[in-house]
């Protein structure tokens, strides 16, 4: 099949990831969005199937099925709670698959047979035009170097990203130096790079840039906990996209660059709406240190004594008379699979005449839209899940809010405390209601480490215990009255 | 040299693109935007296909190829089916 024909159908496979993206702007035409994007991925690889044929089919088999069973199985049994956890593996084989690409490409071009390891510590002699000639062999070798860069960083920031998330790995280790040791690993494998370019036979180079990619991979992503995990996931989501792209430049091959850069922006863009979610910078969530400054607020003073709280009947009651009530969901309702009994609590509201909608900040949950999800699992209208800056100027209307397993991003110091370490992040204005009440297990610190005002507060109420049990308590006891 | 002009001015045009499109996906379905994205990324497929050693490759080349088809294939595939699970909870009202 001829070069130009099958650009043009790569074209078209281009094409159909477009009008994908392009159907998940609206919920309504996303299924067929999605559906497009898919029918694409079948056109590119079908064609690419025409046009190689000298491959040993053997491998390619194998990988398709291994592969297929895999992903299928996992995308069947997941749980919506542990979205974050699969779309982080996810991400992480796509850097993995990037980076063997460049690797095979690496080894393929430079003719090395390696055996044994030791290969690997004997630099070859290369063939001049092995890479192309002049610039062409600069460019394809800072391409091959780069994916390998790219991809490795993906593939263990993303592994670790998963064990955090999926609770295996609890503590955070970080290299000496903070910032400045992930520094000094990320200038040793851009010098490695810069070596491998003057001396492509230098197998030694090709390892160490893998090695020390795989390597600030792991303590890039180490010291990053909990609440930060968003922007975490979108940012490594960017880097698969990126490596894909790089990986379309070394193969001269353009469907990869298209779908590469259309990732790549998106996972930008959801880094960057998670960051200004939580009014910080990219810098400041990759190295900083949140908690700094609030141990000086003592929780104590700001508790003592005025912490008032109730029964899930007594809410009940509440409830009843209410004629608005929003809910605000966090992640520790996804913790407490909380989303169906929520549900139920909002079906027995609207037949009780209460109008009820949800308010959801960016960053609650652990992944982007994470709540979104939870709640449409539960079959709640999209339609009620109302943004952040939608559903602040009604809470002054609204007579309850209930605040399940969110915290920090309700916490009125965001706002009013200058120089508290969330000062500037914008919150809920949950207070603003006529009765705020907060489910929680206790009265301790969210991700921030900081005492919330809100739960002190005259017109907040404290439930105290599991999520899920205490919302079917309510309902229970809104269903008798 | 006149190639690579080419791709580089496709792949800054997709980069534009990609910011006028992401821009307009509502924060309601920013998760599947996610794995959806995933499962284009999973385009590394094709370039796994290419990249896929060859009978007479020395064996290190078809094993990469190996972890490359089976590591794309699964976001191809994960990320298509969990992608089309999350939004079907989306579209029924």
């Amino acid at each position: 099949m001829s070069g130009s024909l099958i650009n043009l159908i790569y074209l078209i496979a281009g094409i159909l990831f477009i009008l994908g993206i392009k159907g998940l702007t609206k919920p309504k035409t996303a299924v067929r969005g999605n559906f497009l994007s898919a029918l694409g991925m079948l056109v590119a690889v079908v064609i690419t199937l025409f046009t190689i044929n000298d491959v040993d089919f053997t491998y390619v088999i194998a990988g398709v099925a291994v592969g297929g069973i895999v992903g299928a199985v996992m995308a069947l049994r997941i749980q919506m709670t542990s979205m974050p956890q699969m779309v982080a593996l996810l991400n992480g084989f796509g850097g993995g698959a990037s980076l063997s690409i460049a690797l095979a490409e690496y080894v393929t071009r430079t003719g090395i047979n390696p055996t044994s390891i030791s290969d690997f510590f004997q630099p070859t002699v290369v063939a001049a035009s092995a890479f192309g000639e002049g610039a062409e062999a600069t460019i394809a070798l800072v391409s091959i170097s780069l994916t390998v860069l790219i991809g490795a960083v993906t593939l263990t920031g993303s592994l670790i990203a998963f064990s955090k998330l999926q609770e295996l790995m609890k503590k955070s280790y970080g290299l000496p130096g903070g910032p400045f040791g992930n520094g000094i690993l990320l200038l040793g494998a851009l010098a490695a790079v810069a070596f491998l370019v003057m001396n492509p036979g230098n197998t030694m180079a090709m390892v160490a840039i893998l090695g020390l990619a795989l390597l600030l991979g792991l303590f890039l992503v180490m010291p990053i906990g909990g609440a930060d995990m968003p922007v975490v996931i979108a940012l490594l989501n960017s880097y698969s996209g990126i490596a894909a792209a790089l990986a379309g430049f070394i193969l001269g091959n353009t469907v990869l660059i298209i779908a590469g850069s259309l990732v790549g922006t998106s996972g930008l863009i959801l880094t960057r709406i998670m960051c200004v979610a939580m009014n910080r910078s990219l810098a400041n969530v990759l190295f900083g240190k949140m908690a700094a400054g609030g141990e000086t607020i003592d929780a104590d003073e700001i508790y003592d004594g005025k912490v008032t709280s109730a029964q899930p009947d007594e809410v009940a009651m509440l409830l009843e008379t209410a004629q608005r009530v929003v809910i605000v969901p966090g992640y520790g309702m996804a913790m407490a699979q909380a989303q169906h009994a929520v549900r139920e609590l909002a079906d027995a509201m609207e037949s009780k005449g209460v109008e009820v909608e949800y308010g959801i900040h960016p960053v609650a949950g652990r992944m982007p839209g994470h709540m979104n999800v939870l709640l449409a699992e539960a079959e709640v209208p999209y339609d009620k899940l109302v943004e952040m800056e939608r559903i602040n100027p009604t809470f002054e209307d609204t007579d309850v809010v209930i605040v399940i397993g969110a915290n920090d991003v309700t916490n009125p110091m965001a706002r009013d405390v200058e120089g508290s370490p969330i000062y500037g992040m914008p919150i809920l204005n949950v207070d603003k209601a006529k009765t705020v009440v907060v489910i929680k297990r206790s009265l301790s610190p969210g991700f921030a480490g900081l005492p919330n005002p809100l739960f002190a507060m005259d017109h907040t109420l404290m439930v105290y215990g599991d999520g899920k049990k205490a919302v079917i308590e309510m309902t229970t006891a809104l269903n008798q009255l | 040299m006149e190639t690579l002009i080419l791709l580089l001015a496709l792949f800054v045009l997709a980069l534009f693109l990609g910011v006028e499109l992401i821009t307009k996906v509502p924060p309601t379905l920013h998760t599947p935007l996610m794995s959806g994205t995933n499962a284009v990324s999973g385009i590394t497929l094709v370039g796994a296909l290419l990249a896929a050693g060859t009978g007479s490759s020395p064996m290190l080349v078809n094993w990469l190829g190996f972890i490359a088809v089976t590591l794309a294939t699964i976001n191809v595939v994960g990320g298509y089916l969990v992608t089309n699970r999350m939004l079907a909870m989306f579209k029924r009202k």
